[in-house]
């Protein structure tokens, strides 16, 4: 791509596809931080074969969970994670899946990967001042970096990122958070265990701060 | 510390260009909606919002290449409204690249396309754009009533009431303009934006009217608008997205700079 941010950088990466929308914008954004090749899909071989791995999500949790496990997706993450041990990114609704529960759609039984749950964030949700804060919880928040990460690289503490969200991930492990955002509630932004790191907000809509966090992750080599 | 109030330039498309075009300094094509959305993306804008108002339904597979394009480039936010009529309405779009598509005369035909749209994409992605109108009540108190057809054609439907029931079905936002403002340069209908956005749990775009940037500062200090939507202030290079910014920004808003 004629406008990338640098040279090809990364190797390859795999965008897990499990037909739950669209995923352009996150193939788009990984080309244009220079990714190598990105290919969106869920065939075994492609992920198998790919460097790093993005696991993205958008839509109910439900219906997200229900394909992730009709397509075997789980087990691939898990392969990518701890047999392959490739820098892996999830994304929002990607993220929420790791944990071991979501309250969204009555209850619903995630992959387990990150002890913890995603949280309903609230029908009257206030501020500190008691002021009514709307949910969806959307648009371009702080984030606090809770601790250095190699995804972090250049991006200023408190950078805003692009959010769009109701449930929130609270880990139960605190000591994975590498990022928070307040809205009402003191939300994880970001986890990080190992080569796995989780962010709530979308890099792939968040500009140059996403873009250069995407550039971050081409050049991670999953350690910490 | 806390979530930027945010400011949308609006693209008016017919046919694949630009209405009236825009007129950005060096700019090369003013008509050219890709170029348009990627100069707004750089000055600092924090969505982008693009009305299609392509009459034949023909012409609506340049509308689909052209948010394809723009969704290649522009890493921020996209909303695509204008004749969205179904849910298959909706995938294309979202296929294409829009974050967000706007859904307008067809949620007054036919509400349970806004709780379909959000059980089957996440409210995340349904915005539901609502044209309102000052009217008298029988008493002479003011209220404000859904109006179609660019603002000819009445409804019956309170829009308080309305907003209410579309956030309820699943809207993930209200994109609220004032008919009665639109056009006029006379700054929001401040007493609706403020209505409205009592009235739902959801975010508030206010859009219509802006002709001056304190115009934008109100919308959110008195009409507790989530985001401000503006075309021409910006489109004809009076002023800048980073002026705008550091105006609500000296008005104590909080914005992405």
């Amino acid at each position: 791509m004629s406008a990338s941010m640098g040279g090809a950088a990364g190797g390859s990466v795999a965008v897990i596809d499990y037909g739950m929308g669209n995923l352009h914008s996150v193939a788009s954004a990984l080309e244009h931080a220079g990714a190598e090749s990105v290919q969106v899909s869920c065939d075994p071989a492609v992920l198998r074969a790919a460097d790093r791995v993005v696991f993205p999500g958008v839509g109910a949790i439900r219906d997200c969970m229900a394909e992730i496990r009709r397509l075997g997706c789980d087990e691939l993450l898990q392969t990518a994670l701890t047999t392959q041990h490739k820098p892996v990114l999830a994304i929002c609704v990607g993220m929420q899946a790791l944990l071991e529960r979501s309250e969204e759609n009555g209850g619903v039984p995630c992959l387990g990967l990150l002890g913890g749950e995603v949280r309903f964030l609230g029908a009257d949700l206030r501020g500190d001042d008691g002021e009514r804060l709307k949910v969806p919880h959307m648009g371009w928040n702080e984030v606090r970096q809770r601790r250095p990460h190699p995804l972090w690289e250049g991006i200023a503490d408190g950078t805003r990122f692009y959010f769009v969200h109701s449930y929130y991930v609270h880990a139960a492990d605190r000591d994975l958070v590498a990022g928070s955002v307040d809205y009402g509630v003191s939300i994880d932004a970001a986890l990080a265990r190992d080569n796995l790191f989780a962010v709530q907000f979308h890099p792939e809509k968040s500009h140059t701060a996403g873009l250069r966090l995407l550039r971050n992750f081409l050049a991670w080599d999953g350690s910490c | 510390m806390g979530l930027a109030r945010r400011i949308i330039p609006c693209l008016d498309v017919d046919n694949g260009r630009v209405v009236k075009g825009v007129n950005f300094v060096d700019i090369r094509d003013a008509g050219d909606p890709v170029e348009i959305a990627r100069r707004y993306n750089e000055a600092g804008a924090d969505e982008i919002t693009f009305l299609d108002i392509t009459a034949s339904h023909e012409a609506r597979e340049t509308t689909v290449h052209t948010v394809e394009a723009i969704a290649r480039e522009v890493f921020i936010p996209l909303t695509v409204g204008g004749g969205i009529r179904s849910l298959a309405d909706i995938r294309t779009m979202l296929n294409a690249g829009a974050d967000k598509v706007s859904i307008n005369t067809a949620a007054i035909r036919e509400p349970q396309l806004v709780a379909d749209a959000s059980a089957r994409f996440g409210a995340q992605c349904i915005v539901v754009a609502i044209d309102a109108k000052r009217v008298q009540d029988r008493d002479g108190a003011p209220r404000w009533e859904i109006f179609t057809h660019g603002g000819r054609r009445p409804t019956g439907i309170d829009a308080l009431a309305w907003a209410r029931r579309m956030a309820e079905l699943g809207a993930g936002e209200i994109l609220l303009t004032s008919m009665d403002r639109d056009g006029t340069r006379d700054g929001f209908d401040l007493a609706l934006t403020r209505a409205v956005s009592d009235a739902v749990p959801v975010p508030v775009i206010a859009s219509g009217g802006v002709g001056n940037l304190e115009h934008l500062a109100e919308g959110v200090l008195e009409g507790g608008a989530d985001a401000v939507l503006a075309a021409s202030i910006f489109h004809f290079g009076e002023y800048s997205i980073a002026e705008a910014k550091a105006h609500m920004a000296g008005r104590g808003i909080e914005v992405r700079l």
